[in-house]
């Protein structure tokens, strides 16, 4: 017990302590900013400065933002983007995950001819630049009647997930002795019943890496977005982009903060309810990949 | 009777050897949807880029053999030139300072501090911010009349100026900040994980033989973490190369095309500039960048699991 205290009162410690202390506040500084910017009046911006508090706290950028800000053309907020992230994100996150549940599956324990060949190609494809798949996926998706529809970005976000969640469940159920699933396939277990009753009661935390790595990935994406849809099927990072870099009429900062709070608020909750599992998702995705 | 008894027996039989069929395909048939949707989606589609890219594709696809044409093009284009230095500029400032920032607070956590927890957390949260929301925070404290330069005005330092986000020599390193903010945390995690398995008697006798703790760090852990600096590198040199959406939202490009990075030249070309074969090329040029780093590290990979 002593010896910490003891430790704490080294000049060495203080030094380690003011620089862990001082980066903590970079992080957090603009998040302050745009929090403190977020409730100020316009009048409050242009005559205070970044970190001054607001002389009166008022939401009007917080409702502006969500009902009435212009968004390129149209007036209306950001509200209907915000719920088009949604039906985007969780139907993708889900499908991704469950296949890449069964892929994992197969790769780790029914390993087939060539299935390695097939683990290859979906770990160089976690690398590949998206630009090289943009103009024949938005070409396809036009034959297929998805442009611009939230069905299409579903997809698309299926098709570029599925590599990281297959490799996650893949690296995760390779730990897990073979010897388990040869004792059950002599008891007459075939390969569902496996996967449902000895893997899947034991998958729940690498389900869990897997949804929270696919929901920020998927609510964040800005490239997919911004190529495939348009007007009313645009996601939340799109309406940001649009409102933040619209040129007509004064510029309200305090609109832009709301908007940027509105958007990173759904990940931002993710990662402070189950932030370990996101951590584990970008070294486990890192390291192994 | 006799019939009537062998019959089920033998019904069973065929249907075990059915099952026994079926279980051998089964692992086949359920990775068959993934094994369609990335074949198409990424290999298909990869190789139709790359035929686009030998043809004079404006705003339609026309399938005429041009040559390495919009290559060529390319290659002369100053603007292409302009994004390519940006990509050098950007993603070794990038990757510099989020190697060094990231090792520096990994070895400091890793001096049994209280609240190590929270600090970590501090330090990734803008991790899972997107890009989007990070580029408009910080185009707004970066603004020239209203941002930081304000703030050290009204701090008593009038001659202050911080306008680098609308000068065009500058603009690239204010993406080059943003982008440290955002990723460096992510370096921190992983530099902390190594550290977590580096054996701590290693350096109790160094302290012994009378080695100073940064010498030890230098000298002998940071060796030792060389996989995970080949990783965070792989990882950053990825992310600089995929560099699209911060430049979008702090600049879109500018002031003129003095922030244009691969990915930006690539969309603007491809998607409202009506140029796709010369977009096409330019995105073959990024994945080829891609797999020069790539190859040699998944080969260093490999071999390094048969050595053991």
């Amino acid at each position: 017990m002593a010896n910490p205290i003891h430790t704490g009162l080294r000049p060495s410690r203080i030094a380690i302590y003011t620089v862990l202390i001082v980066a903590a506040l970079v992080y957090l500084i603009p998040l302050i900013t745009m929090l403190i910017t977020s409730f100020k009046t316009p009048m409050d911006i242009r005559t205070g400065n970044l970190m001054a508090l607001p002389s009166e706290w008022t939401t009007m950028g917080w409702s502006k933002a969500w009902s009435e800000a212009c968004t390129g053309v149209r007036c209306d907020g950001i509200r209907g983007y915000f719920w088009n992230s949604f039906k985007m994100t969780v139907p993708a996150v889900l499908i991704s995950t469950l296949l890449g549940a069964f892929n994992g599956y197969v790769l780790s324990k029914w390993s087939f001819r060539g299935s390695n060949l097939f683990f290859g190609m979906l770990l160089f494809g976690c690398f590949v630049p998206f630009q090289v798949v943009l103009l024949p996926m938005a070409a396809t998706l036009g034959k297929l009647g998805l442009a611009n529809t939230t069905t299409g970005l579903v997809l698309v976000h299926v098709i570029y997930g599925v590599a990281f969640t297959t490799l996650f469940f893949r690296n995760y159920y390779v730990a897990i002795p073979d010897a388990l699933i040869k004792a059950a396939r002599l008891d007459g277990a075939g390969f569902f019943t496996i996967f449902f009753r000895i893997l899947l009661p034991m998958s729940t935390p690498i389900i869990m890496v897997s949804l929270i790595w696919q929901f920020t990935q998927i609510w964040n994406d800005f490239l997919f977005g911004v190529v495939f849809a348009s007007g009313d099927s645009q996601p939340i990072t799109v309406a940001l982009n649009n409102l933040v870099n619209t040129t007509t009429g004064v510029k309200e900062y305090n609109v832009d903060m709301a908007a940027a709070m509105i958007a990173a608020l759904p990940t931002l909750v993710v990662y402070m309810v189950a932030g370990k599992y996101f951590i584990r998702g970008l070294t486990a995705g890192s390291v192994k990949g | 009777m006799e019939h009537i008894q062998q019959h089920p027996a033998r019904v069973s039989r065929a249907m075990t050897r059915l099952l026994d069929r079926l279980q051998l395909w089964l692992p086949r048939l359920v990775v068959a949807p993934t094994f369609v949707l990335v074949g198409i989606g990424i290999y298909g589609f990869m190789i139709w880029t790359g035929v686009l890219s030998f043809t004079s594709s404006s705003f339609l696809p026309v399938y005429d053999f041009v040559g390495l044409d919009q290559y060529a093009k390319l290659m002369n284009n100053e603007r292409w030139l302009t994004a390519s230095i940006n990509l050098g500029i950007f993603g070794g400032l990038f990757i510099l300072c989020c190697l060094v920032i990231g090792v520096l607070l990994a070895i400091f956590l890793d001096q049994k501090i209280r609240q190590e927890g929270a600090l970590r957390t501090l330090y990734l949260y803008p991790m899972a911010l997107s890009m989007i929301v990070t580029g408009t925070v910080w185009k707004w404290i970066l603004n020239p009349s209203l941002g930081v330069e304000k703030l050290m005005h009204d701090w008593g330092w009038p001659s202050f100026t911080f306008d680098w986000l609308i000068t065009p020599d500058m603009a690239i390193y204010t993406i080059v900040i943003a982008a440290v903010w955002q990723s460096s945390g992510f370096v921190m995690a992983l530099f902390l994980a190594g550290l977590r398995g580096v054996d701590s008697s290693i350096i109790r006798a160094a302290r012994v033989d009378g080695a100073s703790l940064p010498r030890i760090y230098w000298s002998i852990i940071l060796p030792t973490l060389r996989p995970v600096f080949f990783s965070a590198v792989m990882v950053l040199a990825h992310i600089a190369i995929k560099s699209f959406d911060l430049v979008m939202t702090m600049t879109a490009g500018g002031p003129g095309y003095s922030t244009d990075l691969p990915a930006v030249f690539m969309y603007t070309h491809s998607f409202t500039r009506g140029q796709m074969g010369l977009g096409s090329a330019s995105a073959m040029l990024m994945l080829g960048a891609i797999l020069a780093l790539l190859v040699p590290y998944l080969y260093s990979e490999l071999r390094g699991k048969h050595h053991g």
